[in-house]
């Protein structure tokens, strides 16, 4: 059975494309067949984040309004054999969506594969409220800042209200990824906690990402963090999302601030 | 003097033009049959404030002290007699209302107090959300009093004509009493609200003591000050 998951948050800049990125691939690692569709039509970055950028031709607006037939415009990932990419396109605007030819693109998608993550564009217009319309399951990627809890807030409650799912009396499955979560910060205090973030959402949390280099590296060499450096916090974070999403039961580990021996040492110095 | 004769040259002038009168039937016994009225009053008072009535004395057999103790009960009751029906003439005297006749009776079509009777009787005056309310949702309730079993967001509204109970934290704007209900007031489990207003008195989150922030509160008037003070 297909699930349809939405990845969205409201606000810009908090991960959204790169958790898309790094779920899809994390579920085509476990053997699921995925589709990451980008909404995010004139501005579109999923596929610089995946790498396959130069491989464009036909993308989700020509297939939505009947240019193109659906697998001319699927890209197959060169690194997985059953991750493919919907770009979007990026000379059209959102309003070039329409209900009807999403409706129909994500039904066929569905026919085709086990997972269909669609990339929501930042804000609450056409273009997101689009890529959640047919969700089965969301992922609200949330930063610890009050801004970003806010509009994290504001989408919860368009999920409830504006989705198919809603509209029929049903529920979307909604998951708070908290990311760029910085332990030094929490420790000082300086950002929201996770406490705080899951009491203002009333949500159950789907994993915390920390805060890395490892992450900012991936994007710009095209490769989803959980490939790139697999053995890294980031990758290991999003691939025990990817087994919550499944349905397993994996302990929540929040990331701590890990000092090396010579900062200890250094540290006991300056003291 | 010729003012005078233009006053006489003045005529009268008559015209004929018909109403709608309530008419009572009254039954014996009569004490019973005025129970049943005010009865009917206390469902819906004011019903027959204003209204003309007429009374049909054809079914009982009334003196003339009879009619009189009659009307003087229903004057009691607000109720002014505009006519009497069925009745000899000789049994009224000058001082009772005149004997009608020849009245044809009509559909009395459905008044307005009896309407906000029957309205009153079905719609709910509160209204019960069993979810949070989210940032930039509104929820707006002018029949009565709102319980929300949640949080309300930061950037959400509730508005209501009564009583706002938040079984939650309050981070939204809160509007109790928008119809100039003034005895309404404002619950919630943990006070971090954005705007507090009853009946248009307002507080923003800038006016809210600081020591009470994140406690359990509530909001009333007090004359044209909000007061808020901390529940338990």
């Amino acid at each position: 059975m297909a699930k349809v998951l939405v990845v969205t948050s409201g606000k810009g800049g908090v991960g959204k494309t790169t958790t898309t990125a790094a779920l899809g691939a994390a579920l085509a690692q476990r053997g699921d067949k995925v589709v990451v569709v980008d909404f995010d039509v004139g501005l579109r970055n999923l596929d610089l984040v995946m790498g396959a950028e130069r491989r464009v031709v036909f993308d989700l607006i020509n297939v939505v309004q009947g240019v193109a037939k659906l697998p001319q415009a699927l890209i197959k990932d060169k690194r997985l054999e059953n991750l493919w990419l919907l770009p979007a396109s990026q000379t059209r605007d959102k309003d070039a969506l329409t209900e009807e030819g999403v409706g129909k693109v994500i039904a066929d998608l569905r026919s085709r594969f086990d997972w269909v993550i669609c990339d929501s564009p930042a804000g609450i217009e056409r273009g997101a409220s689009m890529a959640m319309r047919f969700a089965d399951e969301a992922v609200i990627v949330t930063n610890p800042e009050v801004s970003s809890v806010r509009d994290s807030d504001r989408i919860i409650g368009m999920l409830d209200s504006k989705t198919v799912r809603a509209e029929k009396g049903e529920r979307v499955e909604k998951h708070i990824l908290i990311t760029r979560y910085d332990p030094s910060r929490a420790a000082r205090g300086e950002m929201l906690t996770i406490d705080d973030i899951l009491e203002i959402l009333a949500t159950p949390l789907l994993g915390i990402i920390p805060e890395s280099q490892d992450v900012l590296k991936a994007s710009n060499v095209g490769t989803p963090v959980t490939l790139s450096n697999a053995d890294g916090a980031p990758a290991r974070a999003y691939m025990d999302a990817a087994k919550r999403l499944c349905g397993e039961n994996v302990t929540m580990h929040v990331p701590a601030e890990r000092r090396g021996l010579m900062d200890r040492l250094l540290r006991r110095r300056a003291a | 003097m010729e003012a005078a004769a233009k006053v006489q040259r003045q005529m009268v002038r008559l015209r004929g033009r018909s109403y709608v009168a309530f008419v009572f039937v009254p039954t014996v016994p009569i004490q019973d049959w005025l129970a049943e009225i005010d009865a009917m009053i206390a469902r819906s008072p004011g019903f027959f404030a204003g209204r003309p009535v007429v009374i049909d004395l054809s079914s009982v057999d009334l003196s003339q002290a009879g009619i009189g103790h009659l009307l003087t009960s229903l004057q009691d009751r607000n109720i002014r007699v505009l006519g009497i029906e069925g009745v000899e003439e000789g049994r009224l005297t000058p001082m009772m209302p005149p004997l009608l006749s020849g009245g044809r009776s009509c559909v009395v079509e459905p008044t307005a107090p009896k309407k906000s009777e029957a309205k009153a009787e079905t719609k709910p005056t509160s209204l019960l959300l069993e979810a949070p309310v989210r940032s930039g949702q509104t929820v707006i309730f002018p029949e009565g009093d709102v319980t929300i079993l949640g949080s309300v967001g930061s950037g959400a509204e509730v508005v209501a004509g009564g009583s706002i109970h938040v079984y939650g934290a309050l981070r939204g704007r809160a509007m109790a009493g928008v119809n100039g209900h003034t005895s309404a007031r404002i619950y919630c489990q943990k006070i971090e609200a954005e705007l507090l207003a009853i009946d248009g008195f307002y507080q923003t989150a800038d006016d809210i003591d600081a020591a009470l922030r994140g406690r359990p509160a509530q909001a009333w008037l007090q004359g044209n000050t909000m007061r808020i003070t901390a529940l338990n």
